[in-house]
């Protein structure tokens, strides 16, 4: 018995109130979402118009920034982890800062740049015809630009983590470094790449600050589901509450199911 | 007229050096079917600079205490280190020259690596492994596969084709390692410590299996070991290296008959000393002299066995002309006797037997008298 339970995982009273306190803090709100659901009508509000549309949105506009942010994170990583290219200590800092830009001001710095009169905007516009502020794609973008700093960091972490021996081995065996990269290198750092996945793809279920700002809040094109809860609680605080549990639910989902990739199992 | 003939002299002379100078080019070509490169790598602190050649079907063994630079130069001839400075030739092809800003890199070098720890590759079966190297090289994916599994089967382990490395033991993944290597059919074959890893048991079996493999293979062959019995038993040359000089260099059997450094004597255990010879009397470097049976002058390697040693408790009367007390330093087993280590002018090994361990009371810090007839010695010229 003593032996199951040695002293050192007594935890001390120091330690102990703040960590229940941090657990209340983080849980009581999620808790209060639950007391306070309209069960009752729950169905209803279900049934709503626009609630599906904006559930679909977000799970597509989230995904496709995820794979967004993998398709050019993951080159970015590794160039960051194993290339020699001047000024790493820079780009790398410069990756991190939509970290913790503000969401709104990386919108307004997107619609300064891609808007109709911004830096790129307007070539787009006057060339292509083409507009990207306040359309499906610009809710890509947006969430695209807060999330893709999360999976790069994670890819680069899992990239330093890994044996770049193996690397050598592929190289001795006749392998160029695109195939390396392929066959060796990517498949090594999978579950890094995983992590990186989930946690931008969770970032980008929630973003609302550069959505609204560079994308709009038109239901069906633009209306993500914080937009919507957002929106709904000016009118209708039930709808609201709802809108949240389905959000809750469908991210907690997620993340629990793929939750063994990114959590190391204790 | 003299002036003419010395022209003519001059001209003979150019004739004749251009005769020796294509002698040599017909010899590299002779030599051109191998290895043969000056290695220089400088850091901080240390510098690598060896000759290193080997002839087709050569298996040359580096061997060396830790740190010596071992895995260093074999890293610079698979292109993984860059040099500072010399050449890698390998059949008469430049993989490596720095002066000439030539540098092949590793993927582009007909050069098989088996690395210390194998570096298997987790994620691929044992089969993907091995036809990694021929897919990387073009080979179309079935006939890869095809070759892969004839290289697993040549290295006994057919049916372990769909195994992960995680699944196969430290024997097997050594074998799948060798195959993965021999499998793009490199002209040179490294070996980067290829049986530290295992335990005392599958060593035997797969070091007489991997000596198999090597003189089927027709390469050149350079071998990295800390261990003298692997050297001996895979390699046809031994270089010995110590801190990134080479500091002895030959056959097995003459590396362990004439050891000239401490180091390779500790090695091969033979008690080694460098001194001045004058006649029968060999004064040694440290200090101390020796009596041997075979008279000489200059400087002189003297060596004898451990087992030539005779230890007493007392001074011991009569014949043995090297005689000198000693104090035990350390006792350990060594195969079927004990090796004592005996400090004294000159510190000397001794083999003794468990029993004479246990009659003479030896402990570290007991008093004795070491002899050596001087007919046990051997003198080499320095």
């Amino acid at each position: 018995m003593t032996r199951s339970r040695p002293f050192s995982t007594r935890i001390p009273v120091v330690l102990g109130i703040p960590a229940l306190f941090g657990i209340a803090f983080l849980v009581i709100p999620l808790l209060g979402l639950l007391v306070r659901a309209p069960w009752g009508s729950l169905i209803t509000h279900l049934h709503e118009p626009g609630v599906w549309e904006a559930l679909r949105l977000s799970l597509l506009c989230a995904t496709l920034a995820t794979l967004v942010s993998v398709a050019f994170g993951v080159p970015l990583a590794w160039a960051l982890a194993r290339s020699e290219i001047p000024g790493r200590a820079l780009i790398r800092a410069l990756v991190t800062v939509p970290l913790v830009l503000p969401p709104v001001v990386g919108g307004v710095a997107l619609l300064l740049v891609l808007g109709r009169r911004g830096l790129v905007g307007q070539w787009l516009d006057q060339w292509f015809g083409i507009s990207l502020p306040f359309s499906t794609t610009a809710v890509v973008l947006a969430e695209s630009f807060v999330a893709m700093p999360f999976l790069v960091l994670s890819v680069e972490g899992a990239l330093r983590g890994a044996d770049r021996r193996y690397d050598e081995a592929a190289a001795t065996l006749g392998a160029s470094s695109w195939l390396t990269f392929r066959r060796v290198t990517l498949p090594l750092v999978a579950p890094g790449v995983a992590a990186g996945a989930v946690l931008a793809w969770a970032r980008a279920l929630g973003e609302f600050g550069a959505t609204i700002t560079f994308a709009g809040n038109f239901p069906g094109t633009t209306q993500t589901m914080p937009l919507a809860v957002y929106v709904a609680l000016e009118t209708s605080p039930d709808a609201a509450i709802v809108l949240s549990l389905l959000l809750l639910a469908v991210s907690v989902g997620v993340l629990v199911a793929l939750r063994h990739r990114w959590v190391p199992t204790a | 007229m003299s002036e003419r003939s010395e022209g003519t002299a001059q001209h003979s002379e150019r004739s004749e050096r251009t005769v020796q100078q294509g002698e040599r080019t017909i010899q590299k070509g002779g030599r051109s079917l191998s290895l043969d490169a000056a290695l220089r790598v400088e850091r901080p602190g240390f510098v690598l600079d060896i000759q290193l050649t080997a002839r087709p079907g050569e298996v040359v063994a580096l061997i060396g205490p830790n740190g010596a630079g071992k895995s260093t130069a074999l890293r610079a001839l698979a292109g993984l280190e860059p040099l500072s400075a010399g050449v890698v030739h390998l059949d008469g092809e430049t993989l490596d020259d720095p002066a000439a800003r030539v540098r092949l890199r590793p993927e582009q070098r007909p050069v098989g690596v088996v690395f210390q720890d194998y570096l298997l590759f987790p994620h691929l079966s044992a089969l993907e492994n091995v036809a990694f190297g021929p897919r990387a090289h073009g080979v179309a994916k079935r006939q890869a596969r095809t070759l892969a599994q004839e290289w697993l089967r040549r290295v006994g382990l057919g049916d372990l084709a769909s195994a992960k490395p995680g699944q196969l033991s430290g024997g097997q993944a050594q074998r799948v390692a060798l195959a993965r290597a021999l499998a793009v059919e490199p002209r040179l074959l490294l070996l980067d410590e290829p049986l530290a890893a295992l335990d005392a048991a599958t060593r035997v079996d797969v070091r007489a299996d991997l000596r198999r493999h090597l003189s089927a293979y027709d390469g050149s062959c350079v071998l990295v070991t800390h261990d003298p019995l692997d050297a001996m038993v895979l390699a046809d040359r031994i270089v010995v290296l110590e801190a990134g000089q080479i500091t002895q260099e030959g056959r097995p059997a003459e590396v362990a008959r004439a050891p000239r450094t401490t180091y390779v004597a500790r090695l091969v255990g033979l008690n080694l000393y460098r001194g001045y010879a004058d006649g029968p009397v060999v004064r040694l470097a440290g200090s101390g002299e020796v009596t041997v049976a075979q008279p000489s002058t200059g400087e002189v390697f003297v060596a004898f066995q451990p087992s030539a040693v005779a230890l007493h408790p007392e001074r011991p009367a009569g014949s043995p002309r090297n005689c000198w007390p000693v104090t035990v330093s350390t006792v350990e087993r060594h195969g079927d006797l004990m090796r004592v280590r005996l400090a004294g002018v000159p510190p000397v090994l001794a083999d003794v037997t468990a029993g004479a361990v246990a009659d003479l009371g030896l402990t570290p810090g007991t008093q004795l008298w070491a002899a050596v007839k001087a007919a046990e010695t051997r003198v080499y010229p320095a």
